[in-house]
């Protein structure tokens, strides 16, 4: 119970933080992007914020050696910088530019547009079904 | 470049930001979990256990009810104004779903959780997509 509050929880701060930050408005991600016009530095100020914060956090939760509702952290394996990191990063950049939405955001933004969000979603979980497939076939 | 100093919120960011961070350290801290976005939408595609498909789903709850709250209390405007549309729209979400699966991650998962555990592999992420971001931004902007 105790384990599922605070999943609760953590998903309730980051809609939060992402109402807050800006991130939740697509022509402001693309004006951080737009860096040739009018640049609005403000999302670099929510990543060292955030990265400042879990850089510290992370360092002491580490050091606990286990978190408090499971037997051991699960953290990605993958070291190797290869190819499908690449590509797929470089994907996600363009459709991240073309629309002005991320993964987390468009989640969020279902509070107050479900309708216009859910089909940008539906469109997206058939990207992320697609990409899934692909990653099986490498 | 110039800056865009009408549209530029630090304060609010940087407080966005932190809070983002604070998600982050709850997750690991209680679940042992990286907060990727991106990776907690795969998992609740394809649930191996009903645990695995509560947290996923619980988490996915919240981060809706976070800005629902901020709205219905009237605590803050929202703004979001769309910058693409028809057909663009759905080759984008299409681009960032089967582009965040195959780099295995996003914006939260690599841009937060990633760096702040100096991933070499996130880093390379990070680098890719806010550069591949910027140069569809450019063409459409400056080119077309």
């Amino acid at each position: 119970m105790l384990a599922v509050l605070s999943v609760l929880f953590s998903g309730l701060i980051f809609g939060i933080g992402l109402s807050l930050a800006g991130m939740l408005d697509p022509t402001k991600v693309t004006s951080f992007l737009n860096i040739l016009g009018k640049w609005d530095p403000s999302l670099g100020f929510v990543m060292l914020g955030g990265i400042i914060v879990t850089t510290f956090g992370y360092f002491f939760i580490f050091k606990r050696g286990k978190p408090l509702f499971e037997k051991d952290f699960d953290l990605p394996k993958k070291q190797k910088i290869d190819k499908s990191l690449i590509i797929g990063s470089a994907l996600f950049g363009i459709g991240w530019g073309l629309a002005g939405l991320c993964p987390g955001p468009v989640i969020a933004s279902l509070a107050f547009d479900p309708f216009g969000m859910f089909l940008f979603l539906l469109v997206m979980v058939i990207g992320l079904k697609f990409g899934n497939v692909i990653n099986k076939l490498l | 470049m110039s800056i865009n100093w009408t549209d530029f919120t630090p304060m609010l960011s940087s407080l966005g930001g932190i809070l983002i961070g604070f998600a982050a350290l709850i997750l690991m801290l209680a679940k042992g979990r990286i907060m990727g976005m991106s990776g907690i939408l795969s998992g609740l595609l394809i649930p191996n256990s009903s645990t695995e498909f509560l947290w996923r789903s619980v988490f996915v709850a919240g981060v809706i009810a976070g800005p629902a709250i901020l709205i219905n209390f009237d605590l803050i405007n929202i703004a979001s104004t769309p910058v693409a549309s028809g057909l663009l729209l759905y080759v984008a979400a299409f681009c960032v779903g089967i582009g965040t699966a195959i780099g295995r991650g996003c914006t939260s998962g690599h841009g937060i959780c990633g760096l702040s555990r100096l991933s070499a592999r996130s880093l390379c992420a990070v680098l890719t997509f806010v550069i591949s971001g910027i140069i569809t931004v450019s063409i459409l902007r400056h080119v077309l």
